[in-house]
C-alpha cells in the first residue's frame, strides 16, 4: 500500500511540471505581450525595454520558466502585470479563501441530496418514478450554468426582492433573538450561486449511488437483513447505503472539476471576488502571471483531489491496487 | 491460402438471421424518450444544415431601426440589440453547433481517440505506458480553463497565420468566414476529448486481444495493421459509438460557454453562446427575456436529448 501511495504522489510533480511550462509557454506566446500589457499607453521603446528588463522578459522562454518555477515552489508567483505593485499570491488567495468556502458548501449539499434521492430511486426502481426521478435530475443537469443564473437573480433578486442580486458577505450572518442569543444563519447572498453549482451536480451522484444500490439489494445479506424482519428502513440504511457509498469516492473528483469550472460562470455573472470571476478578468485583460498561477493552482488542486480519491479508493477496496499494477 | 481467407472471415455471433446492430436497434426503437430526443437533435441539426434555405434572413443582416424586439410577425422570435433576427441567428448558431460537434466526434473521437485505444491494447509495453499517461495529463487538467487558456493565447497567432495563407496562397476570405476560430475551438476540443474513447477501446482490446480468432489471426501471420483493423475493429464498433455519444454533450457545451468567454467561435458568425452572453445580464434579462430564452431553452432541450439519447444507447447496447 506504501509504495502504490508513494507511486502515485510522485505522479504530481510531473502533472504540475508539465501543465506550468505548457501554460507557461502559451502565456509568452500570446498576443499582447506581458511587457505592453504592463506599459499600458506608453509606447516608449526606452520603457519597453526597462520593463522586459526589469522583469526578466529579455532571455528565453526555458530560463523564463526556471527563473519562475524557482520562486513558484517558494509560493511567489510573481508581481500581477496590471494591479502594479502587488504581488499574484496576495491578490489571489484571499479569493481562493472565498471559492473554496463556496465550493465546499456546494459539495456537500451536492452529496447531501444526491444520495437520499440515488437511494430513492433504487427503491422504486421498475416504477415509473425511478426513471423520473433520474430524467429529472439530468434535465437539471442540462441546463447551462449561464442560462439559469440570469432568471434566479431576476426572479429572486429584483421580482420578489427576497435575496441580494449578487456579491460576497461570507458564510454567517448572525441573527439575534432578543437582542441575546446570537444564532449564526446562512447569508442571503449563498442561495443563487449554490443552486447554480449544486443543481448540474446531484445527477453524477444519485445515479452512482442507485446502480450500486440496485447491486447491493440483490446481495445474500440484504435478504439476510430482510428475512430476519428488520424494517425497511433499517435494511435501507444500515445495510443497503454504506455499502452503495463505496465508488461515490470516484466521483468526488469529478463533482469538485464541476463546481471549479462553475465557479467561472457563478462568481463572473454575480460579482462574487472569488478565484474564478478573478481568472475571468485575468483572461480578458491578458494578466498572464495571474492566469499562470490561477492555471497551475487549479490544476495542481484538481489533480490533488483526483489523486485522494484514488488513494482513499485503494485503502477501502483492495481490489484496485492489484488493477493498478499496470501503472 | 484459404486457411487465411477463413480466419478473415471471423465468426460473428448471428442471433436468428438479424445482425447486432439490427438487434440493437430494434431495442432502441421501443424507447420511447430514446425517439423524442431523436427528433429534438435532427430538428435543431436539421435546422443547421438547410439554414441557408430556411432562415427568413442572413443571419448577419442588421436593422438599427428595431433593436431588440420581441416576437413580431417579421420576427418570430424576435430580434437581437443590432436588429439580427433571432430565428436566423438561431439557426445559424445551430449549424456552428452542429459543425463544431461532428468535427470534434470525427477527429478527437473516432480518429485519435479510437486510434490511440486500439493502439494501446493490442500493442501494449511501453506504447500502451505512453499513450496512457499522455491521457492520464490530459484527464488530470481542468480543461475548461485550459481551453480558454489555449483559446486566449493562441486565437490571434492563428489568424494571423490564416492572413498569411491568404497572402500566400489563391486561397481567399478564410478569415472573413470566420474558419480560423472554428479550427481553433475544434482543435482544442479535440485535445481534451480523446481520452475517454481511448481507454474505454483499450479495456476492451486488453480482453478481445487474448481470444482464440486472433491468435488465429495472429498466428496465420496477419498483420498487426491487419488484426486491429479486420479483427479488433468490428467489435468495439459500438463501444465506439456509445462512447462518441456520451462526449457530445460536452462538446457542444464547451464550444458554447468558450464562445461566450469571448475565446471560442468570432462574430459575426452566429453561436448560442454569443447569443447567451448578450442576454445575461440582469438588466436585460428584465427588459427583453427573449434575448436569454430563445438561445437558453434550444442549448438545454439539445443538451438533454444527447443525456437521454447516450442513456438509452447504453442501455439497448448492453441488452435491455
Amino acid at each position: 500500500m506504501g509504495a502504490y501511495v508513494v507511486r502515485r504522489l510522485l505522479w504530481l510533480p510531473v502533472v504540475l511540471f508539465l501543465v506550468s511550462f505548457g501554460t507557461f509557454a502559451l502565456a509568452r506566446f500570446g498576443p499582447g505581450d506581458p511587457v505592453s500589457v504592463t506599459a499600458g499607453q506608453v509606447r516608449d521603446p526606452k520603457v519597453l525595454d526597462q520593463i522586459r528588463k526589469d522583469r526578466g522578459l529579455d532571455s528565453n522562454v526555458v530560463v523564463q520558466y526556471v527563473r519562475w518555477l524557482e520562486k513558484a515552489v517558494q509560493g511567489d508567483f510573481g508581481e500581477s502585470y496590471l494591479q502594479k505593485g502587488f504581488s499574484v499570491s496576495e491578490l489571489i488567495f484571499p479569493r481562493m479563501w472565498i471559492s473554496a468556502q463556496l465550493g465546499l458548501i456546494a459539495l456537500v449539499i451536492i452529496f447531501a441530496v444526491g444520495i437520499p434521492t440515488g437511494l430513492l430511486a433504487a427503491r422504486f426502481a421498475g416504477s415509473w418514478i425511478d426513471p423520473a426521478i433520474i430524467g429529472t435530475l439530468l434535465f437539471l443537469q442540462a441546463i447551462p450554468v449561464l442560462v439559469i443564473i440570469p432568471p434566479l437573480i431576476w426572479l429572486f433578486g429584483v421580482q420578489l426582492d427576497w435575496l441580494p442580486v449578487g456579491g460576497w458577505d461570507g458564510v454567517f450572518d448572525i441573527w439575534w433573538v432578543a437582542g441575546v442569543i446570537a444564532i449564526p444563519i446562512p447569508d442571503p447572498h449563498l442561495y443563487i450561486p449554490l443552486v447554480a453549482f449544486t443543481l448540474p451536480g446531484f445527477v453524477s451522484v444519485a445515479r452512482l449511488v442507485r446502480v450500486s444500490a440496485l447491486e447491493v439489494n440483490l446481495e445474500d445479506f440484504v435478504r439476510t437483513a430482510r428475512a430476519k424482519g428488520l424494517s425497511e428502513a433499517a435494511v435501507q440504511f444500515r445495510h443497503v447505503l454504506p455499502n452503495s457509498l463505496l465508488p461515490l469516492i470516484t466521483v468526488v473528483g469529478f463533482a469538485l472539476a464541476g463546481v471549479i469550472e462553475g465557479a467561472l460562470f457563478v462568481e463572473t455573472l454575480l460579482g462574487i471576488n472569488g478565484i474564478g470571476r478573478f481568472t475571468f478578468e485575468a483572461v480578458v485583460s491578458r494578466d498572464y502571471d495571474v492566469i499562470l498561477a490561477t492555471t497551475v493552482i487549479f490544476a495542481a488542486a484538481f489533480v490533488l483531489m483526483n489523486l485522494l480519491a484514488e488513494i482513499a479508493y485503494g485503502f477501502v477496496d483492495p481490489r484496485v491496487r492489484i488493477g493498478s499494477s499496470r501503472g | 491460402m484459404t486457411a487465411s481467407a477463413a480466419a478473415e472471415g471471423a465468426p460473428r455471433p448471428v442471433v436468428a438471421g438479424t445482425s447486432e446492430w439490427r438487434i440493437v436497434l430494434g431495442r432502441l426503437r421501443r424507447k420511447r424518450l430514446a425517439m423524442i430526443s431523436l427528433v429534438i437533435i435532427s430538428v435543431i441539426y436539421g435546422a443547421g444544415i438547410l439554414a441557408p434555405l430556411l432562415a427568413p434572413y442572413p443571419p448577419t443582416q442588421t436593422n438599427l431601426d428595431r433593436p431588440v424586439e420581441g416576437p413580431s410577425r417579421d420576427h418570430l422570435l424576435g430580434t437581437d440589440r443590432l436588429g439580427r433576427d433571432e430565428l436566423s441567428r438561431a439557426m445559424y448558431a445551430s449549424r456552428t453547433t452542429l459543425i463544431v460537434t461532428t468535427a470534434v466526434v470525427l477527429s478527437g473521437g473516432l480518429f485519435i481517440g479510437n486510434t490511440l485505444g486500439l493502439l494501446a491494447g493490442y500493442r501494449g509495453g511501453w506504447v500502451d505506458t505512453l499513450i496512457m499517461r499522455v491521457g492520464d495529463v490530459f484527464s488530470s487538467l481542468p480543461s475548461l480553463v485550459m481551453l480558454i487558456l489555449i483559446n486566449a493565447t493562441l486565437g490571434p497567432r492563428v489568424i494571423g497565420w490564416t492572413r498569411w495563407v491568404e497572402g500566400h496562397t489563391p486561397f481567399d476570405g478564410l478569415v472573413a468566414s470566420g474558419f480560423p476560430s472554428y479550427m481553433l475551438v475544434f482543435s482544442a476540443l479535440s485535445l481534451f476529448f480523446w481520452v475517454g474513447t481511448a481507454r474505454v477501446i483499450r479495456a476492451q482490446v486488453l480482453q478481445l486481444r487474448e481470444r482464440d480468432y486472433i491468435m488465429a489471426a495472429e498466428s496465420l501471420g496477419a498483420s498487426p495493421r491487419r488484426v486491429i483493423l479486420q479483427h479488433l475493429m468490428p467489435n468495439v464498433s459500438f463501444l465506439i459509438i456509445l462512447s462518441l455519444s456520451a462526449t457530445l454533450g460536452g462538446i457542444a457545451g464547451s464550444e458554447i460557454v468558450l464562445t461566450w468567454f469571448g475565446v471560442g467561435v468570432q462574430p459575426p458568425a452566429a453561436s448560442f453562446g454569443a447569443m447567451l452572453f448578450e442576454g445575461s445580464g440582469t438588466r436585460t434579462f428584465q427588459a427583453s427575456p427573449h434575448l436569454l430564452l430563445v438561445p437558453g431553452v434550444i442549448v438545454t432541450l439539445l443538451l438533454f436529448a444527447f443525456a437521454l439519447l447516450g442513456d438509452a444507447l447504453n442501455d439497448a447496447i448492453r441488452g435491455r
